[in-house]
């Protein structure tokens, strides 16, 4: 039981960190505003899930009335997640367009 | 598994470090607002692996919870307020 679920939480940890580190390199690397708010916003979406989704059953190693509660509130925290990152996402993008900051093309090559 | 969970922190600062760039070189205000949003988002994470490293998880799930209303709540007033700034980031383009 132990070793298996340790196993278990190892994996998710390490799958929501290698999510994490892509979208980190998606911030540094991508060329303009916009294309950086796509790994920014799903790519910490689904990192979050990963990792609360090892750490809550990390923490349900030994199963009483208060594990339960706690992991339900990590579970709570990704349900907020999910719910506040494509809204952020969505109002940053919201701010660029009526700013006016206009979308990068390819062709650059001092025209 | 302790020893593991503090290599994880580490590992989530590394990347906090590698998005601090873009907060400090963003050629645009809200290039800086995506830093900042993606470094809270894993600071919730780092909190609860903090809580873990102390053994204290039931109470540091509740200021994970918190601080990420907090960020939530920061960024949606950050980006409300440069809503109608046009001209802001003409200087920007560089071409």
């Amino acid at each position: 039981m132990g070793e298996t679920m340790n196993i278990i939480v190892i994996a998710f940890l390490v799958f929501g960190l290698f999510l994490f580190l892509g979208g980190a390199i998606g911030i540094i690397r991508m060329p303009d505003f916009y294309s950086r708010l796509h790994p920014a916003g799903k790519l910490d979406t689904l990192g979050t899930l990963a990792m609360v989704t090892g750490l809550a059953l990390y923490n349900l190693h030994h199963i009483s009335i208060g594990t339960i509660l706690v992991s339900i509130k990590m579970f709570l925290i990704v349900f907020f997640v999910s719910l506040a990152s494509p809204t952020a996402t969505h109002t940053i993008v919201d701010a660029g367009m009526r700013a006016g900051l206009r979308h990068w093309t390819k062709k650059k090559q001092r025209g | 598994m302790i020893t593991f969970f503090s290599y994880m922190a580490v590992g989530l600062c590394f990347l906090m470090f590698l998005s601090m760039y873009r907060v400090l070189f963003g050629p645009t205000v809200l290039d800086r607002l995506i830093g900042v949003n993606a470094i809270g988002s894993k600071t919730v994470i780092l909190l609860l692996l903090i809580g873990f490293l102390y053994e204290r998880v039931d109470m540091f799930v509740d200021i994970a919870l918190a601080y990420g209303f907090l960020n939530f709540v920061a960024v949606i007033a950050a980006a409300r307020y440069f809503h109608k700034r046009k001209g802001l980031y003409e200087e920007s383009f560089m071409d």
